[in-house]
């Protein structure tokens, strides 16, 4: 096999099959339990206390 | 003293280098930029010599932060300054070639013809008033986010300037004739070294702030700026890879060839909108919308989901860029597929940014600056819904090479990224500066209609135009041959280049009254104007009823 057949079958197979999985552990991080309060309170970060500027 | 010394002596022997790279230069082009830069070199070593005072490091050219205490604010000053003056630059090459479209006359040989002029408007507007936005709100939004300083100081500054002299040899390269034929990357090998380097400073600066943060968590414009950072290295270094005719001359060849190199090309040229466009002016969007509407974003997970699928998706849908070419018919449809599920992502983005005004759209009525972020985020919601409409192949058939390109292309650079620029300038300039607000906020609300109004002339006349242009290329007759000849087309279509030009006049006045209303807060003056909204009410008729005496 040539060197493009054999990156082109794992690009195929396994690497699409890794891409897919990280892909998808990202998105579904945000809604592991206990991750609500995290997103409330990182979203509200930029609006506490400090002001802007000098 | 060793320090002014040493800095005078570096000074001078880049201006030394450029001065051998103007005597061994083998071409005019690159004989102007070494002249150029050993200018700029000298202009710095006389400012560093006569500036000399032991005393007062603060006062020099590059002003040092004043401490751990206080954000360093001075790029960030610099950088809205130079998006103001930059965006000014690129709005008036693009009306001036809008007028040489319509009136071939104003075709100044050789130097100010359309060819020349129009990468000089493109890079203007994308990577000098973009770009600087990009790097003045980057710079204060991670000190914000992260609750520390910048790190590495100097190297800050050395983004900054290094930037400007990229864009300046960029632009006047451009007028000169020297480029290497790549559509958002003209400039010549030399100045993509350059531009690397400085790139890569910007991201050991920006990684470093984030590392020395106070605050735990990463907020989520800081990822889209770091994305946006990483990628266009990325891009900029795969889809520049050339080899220089001479080391002292302007002109190289790509390392790719034939298709190759065009799909290099798209890819980088793709993404260049997709992570310099898009990721980056989102994390202005992510910070500033929030700040200015004063509501946490509407949903801080469909930020993370769509922001990785944006990472993931965009970087496939560059081929769009080459249907019916020679590129593979598989990777004409990779492109097509991946560019139609890049909507959700992009939808994503314009609903969280929109809903983040949940229960506060009466602000839309009261606050222009609000205003220009929902509209942009409105513009960003219809070229990213146009986009995927026009990749599809049969679509691309008719619109492909078309103004109906130009037409969407502009409804996302001026009501996408100009407008929510427009927003960040109007946000950052009395915060930085410590005034009590903006000069006008009246003149804020006729930039904004001037520049929907342009926006509105520009986009209409290029969809007609694209659209007219397409069907009479395709047109045959009965003996099937085609019907129209290409100047045709050309005579066709003046009118709606006339009304495109109009457009972009208009878009640039409201660029004359930010650079006005910029410079009088600045200046420190305050307009003497009524208020946008006033607290209605009747003080006489404010009373409660008496009851009346008895008879």
């Amino acid at each position: 096999m040539t060197d493009y057949e054999t990156l082109r079958q794992f690009a195929d197979s396994f690497g699409l099959l890794v891409m897919a999985i990280i892909f998808l552990a990202l998105c579904a991080w945000p809604f592991r339990p206990g991750a609500s309060e995290r997103n409330r309170h990182a979203a509200n970060s930029i609006l506490e206390d400090h002001e802007d500027g000098e | 003293m060793e320090a002014v010394l040493g800095r005078a002596g570096l000074w001078f022997v880049i201006m030394f280098l450029a001065l051998a790279a103007y005597v061994g230069a083998q071409d005019a082009g690159f004989a102007a930029h070494a002249v150029l830069v050993g200018v700029i070199a000298f202009a710095f070593l006389c400012v560093t010599v006569m500036r000399y005072d032991p005393l007062a490091r603060a006062q020099s050219m590059f002003r040092m932060p004043p401490g751990p205490s206080r954000y360093d604010d001075d790029v960030v000053r610099w950088g809205v300054i130079a998006t103001v003056f930059w965006g000014m630059a690129g709005f008036l090459a693009g009306v001036a070639i809008a007028l040489q479209m319509v009136f071939p006359a104003l075709n100044i040989e050789p130097w100010l013809n359309f060819g020349r002029l129009r990468p000089l408007h493109t890079s203007a507007v994308i990577f000098a008033f973009g770009g600087n936005a990009l790097l003045a709100t980057s710079f204060y939004v991670v000190q914000r986010t992260c609750r520390t300083t910048l790190a590495f100081p100097s190297l800050a500054r050395f983004v900054f300037w290094g930037y400007q002299l990229f864009i300046v040899l960029a632009a006047s390269g451009y007028l000169l004739g020297v480029t290497q034929s790549k559509e958002y990357a003209e400039p010549e090998w030399y100045v993509d070294i350059w531009l690397t380097i400085v790139w890569v400073a910007y991201f050991v600066v920006f990684v470093g702030t984030i590392v020395r943060r106070h605050e735990p968590h990463i907020y989520v414009a800081n990822w889209f700026y770091l994305a946006f950072i990483i990628t266009i290295a990325l891009l900029h270094i795969v889809n520049n890879l050339a080899i220089p005719v001479s080391f002292l001359g302007s002109r190289s060849y790509s390392a790719f060839g034939g298709v190759q190199d065009a799909l290099t090309q798209w890819w980088y040229g793709h993404n260049a909108v997709g992570f310099f466009l898009t990721a980056g002016f989102l994390a202005m969007m992510y910070y500033f919308v929030p700040k200015q509407a004063e509501r946490p974003v509407y949903s801080y997970r469909l930020s993370i989901i769509h922001f990785w699928s944006l990472i993931f998706l965009y970087i496939w849908a560059g081929p769009h860029h080459l249907h019916y070419t020679a590129l593979p018919d598989w990777a004409q449809t990779l492109g097509m597929v991946f560019s139609i599920i890049l909507w959700m992502p992009s939808w994503g983005g314009m609903i969280n940014g929109l809903m983040t005004l949940n229960g506060a759209w009466d602000k839309v009525r009261t606050d222009p600056i609000i205003r220009m972020m929902v509209i942009s985020l409105a513009f960003y919601g219809m070229s990213t819904f146009e986009g995927p409409v026009m990749s599809i192949k049969a679509v691309n058939s008719l619109s492909h090479y078309t103004d109906w390109t130009i037409g969407h292309v502009h409804s996302g650079a001026l009501g996408w990224n100009g407008m929510i620029t427009f927003a960040c300038v109007y946000f950052l300039v009395p915060r930085l500066w410590g005034r009590e607000r903006m000069y006008s906020m009246r003149m804020i609300n006729w930039h904004f209609w001037l520049a929907t109004l342009g926006i509105v002339f520009y986009a209409a006349s290029m969809w007609v135009a694209g659209l007219t242009q397409g069907l009479m290329w395709r047109e045959y007759d009965a003996n099937g041959y085609l019907v129209n000849s290409f100047v045709d087309t050309v005579a066709a279509l003046k009118p709606m280049f006339a009304a495109r030009a109009f457009g972009g006049i208009l878009y640039l006045a409201g660029g004359v009254l930010l650079t006005y209303n910029v410079w009088m807060t600045i200046a420190g003056h305050l307009r003497d104007e009524a208020p946008m909204t006033d607290a209605k009410h009747n003080r006489a008729a404010d009373r409660p009823i008496t009851a009346a005496p008895a008879e």
